[in-house]
């Protein structure tokens, strides 16, 4: 219907005249509604009732509909023909986007920027009607380090800077030690990552204040809790991905058993059953962290989805793989180990990648059972009576946060997986 | 020999395993209880529960058991889901349909709205919803009426209720209409598969829906009323909607945080299935003189539904189970209601926490098994 209107369509020869009148009339209809909702000037009053809305909209359309034909030659114009005004239909949902676009951004603009407020360190300074990013400067410590004591937070830091400095190790790992590097990552980097963690944040040795893990919080509890996660789970999904295809049935069921009954079941629930159930299955007098229990917790389960993603990753390689290995005299072990499992883990990087973004996303829940990461500590910051009112500001904040952690590893694991289909 | 002894070691080593595992744990919860004078049982689900859920679909009361609690918490559980489900799936759909626009601004818009919302975790979208966005809609007697009689306020949402007189009458002429529908659609395939004639079933459907509960208004002594929530002045500075049904706003900030985030995902399940019909079976279909229509219907879609269906269940069934984030805004879904509270009150943990798991254990393996009995059934048979 829509589509079939037809009427004033140029033609070749009065594509000329048509572009310009067609151009301004979309020029009249744009700033129409920039300078409605920029400058709050209604340039259209004069016009009866609802008409004064929808002028933009129908000039804009006659405008676009002037402009339209196959091939101009003009290459400005057949591009812009190609991309946002192929019909009627089109032109309209590109207008209406534009319109919303330019609709929304003053006022987003203006709380966000404009009559912002990010001078002073007591909510007195925030007087203005926009934001309070001042709430933000004041807590954006606690937000990053929970209620860790604020002179010991370089210890954070280092730990951090240690860390990540070791998981480099590999890249620049000699040749002739490359073949050790699975056993590195595998084993040697857990272990020495817990001991860096354990004696730099918890400290309690070698002159270090003892701090509590009650007082770990913010973003960095969510970096500790997503890393001990990532790196126990796998080497235990890989088990369970192996499990699952092996021929042994005992093996197998209680592989299939332990992987559904995690995937089952929300992490919600997981975590109460670490705070409220797991107590009561250790033993007598032996005492487990909270923060241990809950990086147990969130380990297995996310162990079942890493098993589920090795597992296809196995499923991938050809049959004759297995073959040629076994017909080498190669047994159950050495051929997974020197043969198939390099290769399956190479496919599946960017699947564990995605696997680890979700448990990104999913390491605020340990807020349910009183561990205050970000989320955490923003509820905590919200009800803090000298700053009430500020949810909006510390909820944008961590989204920001969290959207740009995401992100960026969204396109870290499309570019890996990029990588490895041409290698293929 | 050495063949059954690598058989068999690993399988009994690992049955040991999991055993001793098992053993130990229940050792550990026998001493535990006894010392601190617990005992095990689920006698305590008949037992009256004494606190009071904000919002549950079925009547429900503090003198009621701890086994109806845990049903209204169920219930609250599958309402937010379904609601969720299917706000989500059409947001779903037509997002992945408009990133493969030719429209540049179109495509891109949709691009960005599955990035955006894709990346925050969860749980902070709901909290932005509840504890931001929707703190700022004004009180109830300042509120505006949105379509003439519903309510949008900062204590939930208002909308009128329906007052259904000989509603049975009316029921049993809806399902006729479904009845008549599920025959004609058969008769139509017959037809088509025998005799290659075409019935418009479609246009037929949407004609019995609409005159067979009509009928039952003219003839079956059916009449719909509506009750149209109105302001009352509690005290001085208090007020509050009064009839029709309301919406606490902890199950519009869930149903909205859910929907958003998963349709991301069916977006991209819809995308993926779309582009992964070849374009050949596009093109055969037109020069076997089929219409763009019939293209369409007939083609592409079975084609692409069943790359999509799979992939967009197991985002449901995560929609489902995401659905226990409500416990922290408080809305009174199966874990809140039974994890939490009933949990608080009886100290039953073992039990209530493994009643809870295996419910949505029940839920996802069910759908799992429907889902793989459907995906067997629409498996292109090779010949």
């Amino acid at each position: 219907m829509i589509q079939t209107i037809n009427f004033l369509k140029p033609n070749r020869d009065n594509i000329k005249n048509y572009s310009i009148i067609g151009t301004f009339l979309v020029l009249v209809s744009l700033i129409d509604v920039i300078s409605n909702a920029f400058l709050k000037i209604n340039l259209t009053s004069f016009l009866p009732g609802s008409l004064t809305t929808l002028f933009p909209l129908i000039i804009g359309l006659i405008g676009l509909n002037m402009m339209r034909i196959d091939y101009s030659g003009n290459k400005k114009l057949d591009l812009l023909n190609k991309n946002i005004n192929t019909n009627n239909f089109n032109a309209l949902l590109t207008l209406l986007i534009l319109f919303s676009i330019i609709k929304a951004l003053p006022q987003s603009l203006s709380w966000m920027i404009f009559d912002a407020t990010i001078s002073g360190d007591s909510k007195d300074a925030c007087t203005g009607t926009g934001a309070c990013w001042t709430y933000i400067k004041v807590w954006f410590r606690r937000f990053m380090y929970g209620m860790y004591p604020n002179e010991f937070h370089w210890r954070i830091n280092t730990a951090f800077i240690l860390v990540i400095a070791l998981g480099f190790v590999g890249y620049f790992m000699k040749d002739n030690l490359k073949k050790y590097l699975a056993l590195y990552y595998v084993i040697i980097y857990p272990v020495i990552a817990y001991l860096v963690i354990y004696y730099l944040i918890s400290g309690g040795s070698f002159g270090l204040q003892w701090v509590e893990t009650g007082a770990w919080g913010g973003l960095s509890l969510t970096f500790i809790v997503s890393f001990f996660c990532l790196i126990f789970c796998f080497p235990l999904g890989m088990i369970f991905a192996l499990g699952r295809r092996s021929n042994l049935p005992a093996i197998k069921y209680i592989s299939i058993c332990y992987i559904e009954f995690w995937r089952g079941v929300p992490l919600i629930t997981v975590l109460f059953m670490s705070s409220v159930m797991f107590p009561m299955f250790l033993p007598e007098d032996f005492f487990m962290d909270k923060l241990v229990r809950v990086i147990i917790a969130i380990t297995l389960f996310e162990a079942a989805y890493c098993a589920e993603v090795i597992r296809g990753g196995l499923q991938s390689l050809p049959r004759g793989q297995y073959d040629a290995a076994k017909s080498l005299g190669m047994g159950y072990w050495k051929m997974h180990i020197f043969v198939i499992l390099p290769q399956a883990l190479k496919l599946v990087i960017p699947g564990i990648a995605n696997t680890f973004l979700a448990l990104v996303k999913d390491t605020p829940l340990i807020f349910v059972v009183g561990l205050a990461e970000l989320a955490g500590m923003l509820a905590l910051a919200k009800t803090n009576p000298k700053w009430l009112g500020f949810a909006m500001e510390g909820y944008i904040f961590a989204s920001i946060i969290f959207w740009i952690i995401c992100y960026a590893m969204s396109k870290y694991s499309y570019n890996l997986e990029a990588k490895y289909k041409t290698e293929r | 020999m050495n063949n059954i002894i690598k058989k068999y070691i690993p399988q009994i080593l690992a049955i040991l395993f999991v055993v001793l595992i098992f053993g130990f744990l229940t050792m550990n919860a026998q001493t535990n209880m006894d010392n601190r004078g617990i005992d095990f049982g689920f006698g305590f689900l008949s037992q009256e529960s004494s606190f009071d859920v904000q919002f549950s679909l079925i009547e429900y009361s503090g003198s009621d058991s701890y086994a109806r609690a845990f049903l209204v918490g169920l219930l609250n559980t599958l309402l937010v889901s379904i609601i969720s489900i299917i706000f989500c799936t059409i947001l779903g759909v037509i997002i992945g349909v408009a990133r493969l626009s030719s429209n540049y601004l179109i495509k891109n818009s949709a691009a960005w709205y599955v990035e955006f919302f894709r990346n925050i975790p969860l749980l902070l979208q709901i909290f932005f919803w509840y504890y931001a966005a929707l703190r700022a809609l004004p009180m109830p007697e300042k509120a505006n009426a949105w379509f003439g009689a519903t309510y949008m306020t900062v204590k939930g949402y208002y909308i009128p209720s329906m007052v259904w007189e000989n509603l049975n009458v009316f029921l049993y002429c809806a399902l006729a209409a479904i009845i008549s529908i599920i025959v004609l659609r058969n008769y139509a395939n017959k037809l088509r598969d025998t005799q290659g004639k075409q019935i418009p079933v479609l246009l037929y459907s949407v004609a019995l829906l609409i005159v067979l509960p009509l009928l039952s208004f003219l003839f079956g002594g059916v009449s719909l009323g509506f009750e149209i929530p109105e302001l009352k002045k509690l005290s001085k500075i208090s007020y509050i909607y009064e009839g029709g049904i309301s919406l606490p706003p902890e199950l519009i900030a869930l149903v909205l945080a859910l929907s958003l985030y998963t349709s991301t995902f069916v977006a991209e399940c819809v995308r993926a299935g779309i582009e992964g019909v070849s374009k050949g079976q596009k093109e055969a279909a037109a020069s076997v003189g089929l219409t763009p229509n019939q293209v369409l219907k007939l083609v592409i879609m079975p084609q692409a539904l069943r790359i999509i269906i799979p992939p967009t269940t197991n985002q449901y069934l995560n929609l489902t189970k995401n659905s226990s984030l409500a416990a922290a805004i408080a809305y009174p879904d199966l874990v809140l209601v039974f994890a939490g509270t009933a949990l608080m009150q009886t100290g039953k943990a073992i039990e209530i926490v493994s009643i809870t798991m295996l419910t949505y254990l029940t839920i996802s393996l069910t759908i799992a098994a429907i889902m793989n009995w459907y995906n067997k059934k629409i498996e292109i048979k090779e010949k």
